[in-house]
């Protein structure tokens, strides 16, 4: 079901766990729908993302997508973390099944709310950076009926 | 462990070695049509007659209320439509409960859509069906109750005797999907009201793609398949003689060996139920403490999802199964969590471990060892766990 990648990524996760005082945290997901992901920045005041950790609930598709995330920005600056979409990150997988893309999205949703934290605690706007949604699965389709 | 250890009976089971033997020369020997004339083709005829006889006794009832189909799915689906479509002129509705399998379910909401009205019957915290409004649900126009012998998923059995008397004393029949019961529990049809039954093979060490329905004598019921006069011309088609004995051979030596199994069941579950609650915190049961099948024990481990639990324990080599919304592919966990009153959160961390007969007590433990380490793996990782201690 999973690539080696996937499989990778959710056995040995980078960059698991929290960072005291960060620059800039995000949740997103909701218990309801089974995934919850959580981003903690540490932003230097260049604003290169120096540090990235991250804690998920949710499926394999969910902790792996979160761990490869956090790799595509760390040591990026705040404008190139930006612009990681989810289609990066299914790529940076070798892929995701169908069912699973929405966690690619909620990846990228997370580092979205942990930039939109840092750009409120700091009273800076960042370029192309809107406010998080609060659930992202409220915008999703309904499953396709088969009768 | 190298060894693979498989805890997902209530999904399938593994063929006994006798059963493929005794299936094995209707492939190439014995492969005449049973309904042909010679004597080539009798003995096959003859050997569909045993089985059916074998699993009529294991139900108390006549080999001529017993019909071969190709699956538990479509016993349901044949009782509730063809009885849908024979009683339609008497009423529309039909009693089933929340916690049934997509077999019925999905039929049950296909049979809305042509007009059927459906009453879905609430359980209670253990998944016990609600008989007072069972009974209160039975209008003028109520043609069949449809309930479960016992859950797929939480074990949970149901009281089927008591279903039955109220459906005999309202006059409604009633049908019970004992795809997880038969072969395990003590079935008499006639002792238990039970007009029709739907049983799989595949659930007691037989083989996949074979069933049967139980209907008993003088019930109408529309043919499922037309056709030929294969199983009394209600589901036409030349009969899969293999299979069909192959399911014998497994409904006899399930009976034969019967109460030895469950007793060793039992004290496997027993074992794994009380390790796991000890050892293992903020974790719950799921389904009734103790009437459940014998094979059956479901978990919810709080603050992880059921997902990411099942495939390190297949790392580990242990076969499971979840309720998680993520293993069905939709979003929603399993709506039999769901109608025991668990939240979203919880049911979407549930863990199914299914037993047989061949699992020991290492297996048990080295599981449980083994659960123990993921589950704590994965609350290291999960945003709920921190906020959980963080608060406390």
């Amino acid at each position: 079901m999973y690539t080696k990648k996937v499989m990778d990524h959710f056995s040995n996760p980078r960059n698991m766990g929290e960072i005291e005082n960060p620059s800039g945290v995000g949740t997103v997901g909701n218990a309801k729908c089974g995934d919850i992901m959580r981003m903690y920045l540490d932003i230097d005041d260049d604003g290169i993302i120096q540090d990235v950790k991250f804690k998920t609930f949710g499926c394999g598709a969910a902790i792996a997508t979160s761990s490869i995330a956090t790799e595509l920005v760390k040591g990026k600056t705040v404008q190139d973390a930006l612009k990681v979409t989810n289609k990066a990150v299914v790529d940076a997988l070798d892929g995701l099944p169908p069912v699973k893309v929405h966690c690619s999205l909620l990846a990228e949703e997370a580092i979205h709310a942990a930039l939109w934290d840092y750009a409120e605690k700091n009273g800076i706007k960042i370029e192309g950076l809107e406010k998080p949604k609060d659930d992202i699965h409220e915008e999703e389709e309904d499953v396709t009926e088969s009768y | 462990m190298e060894k693979k250890i498989y805890l997902d009976n209530a999904a399938t089971t593994k063929t006994r070695p006798e059963v493929v033997e005794a299936m094995l020369p209707y492939f190439s020997d014995m492969y005449g049509n049973p309904s042909s004339v010679y004597e080539f083709a009798a003995q096959n005829k003859k050997a569909i007659d045993e089985a059916r006889l074998i699993i009529a006794n294991a139900l108390g009832a006549d080999n001529s209320e017993v019909y071969f189909t190709a699956s538990g799915t479509e016993a349901d689906n044949w009782a509730l439509i063809a009885t849908a479509e024979a009683y339609e002129a008497k009423g529309n509705h039909i009693i089933t409960s929340k916690v049934e399998h997509h077999g019925i379910l999905h039929t049950c909401e296909y049979l809305q859509k042509r007009g059927f009205e459906v009453t879905y019957i609430d359980v209670d915290e253990n998944g016990v069906i609600k008989l007072e409004q069972l009974e209160k649900a039975i209008r003028p126009s109520t043609i069949l109750i449809s309930i479960m012998f016992a859950n797929n998923e939480i074990g949970t059995i149901q009281p089927i005797k008591e279903i039955g008397e109220i459906a005999k004393k309202h006059k409604v029949l009633f049908h019970t999907d004992a795809v997880q019961a038969f072969g395990q529990l003590d079935i008499n049809v006639k002792d238990l009201g039970i007009d029709m039954l739907s049983a799989s093979a595949h659930k007691l060490n037989g083989p996949k793609g074979i069933g049967f329905l139980y209907i008993r004598k003088g019930i109408r019921i529309r043919s499922l398949i037309h056709g030929g006069a294969q199983e009394r011309g209600r589901r036409a088609g030349t009969e899969n003689v293999p299979y069909i004995v192959g399911f014998g051979k497994a409904v006899q030596l399930a009976m034969d060996t019967r109460d030895e199994r469950v007793k060793k069941e039992i004290e496997l579950r027993e074992h794994l139920i009380k390790r796991i609650l000890t050892e293992i915190p903020y974790t719950r049961l799921n389904g009734h403490r103790k009437n459940r099948l014998p094979n059956n024990t479901n978990f919810s481990f709080q603050f992880i999802e059921g997902e990411s639990l099942l495939i390190m324990l297949d790392m580990k080599n242990i076969c499971a199964s979840s309720g998680s919304a993520c293993t069905s592919g939709s979003l929603d966990p399993s709506h039999v969590l769901l109608a025991i009153g668990l939240p979203h959160e919880i049911a979407h961390g549930s863990l199914r471990l299914t037993l047989s007969h061949e699992n020991t007590m290492d297996e048990i433990d080295y599981t449980v060892d083994s659960i123990k380490e993921v589950v704590d793996k994965l609350r290291k990782m999960s945003p709920l766990y921190e906020d959980f201690v963080r608060r406390r």
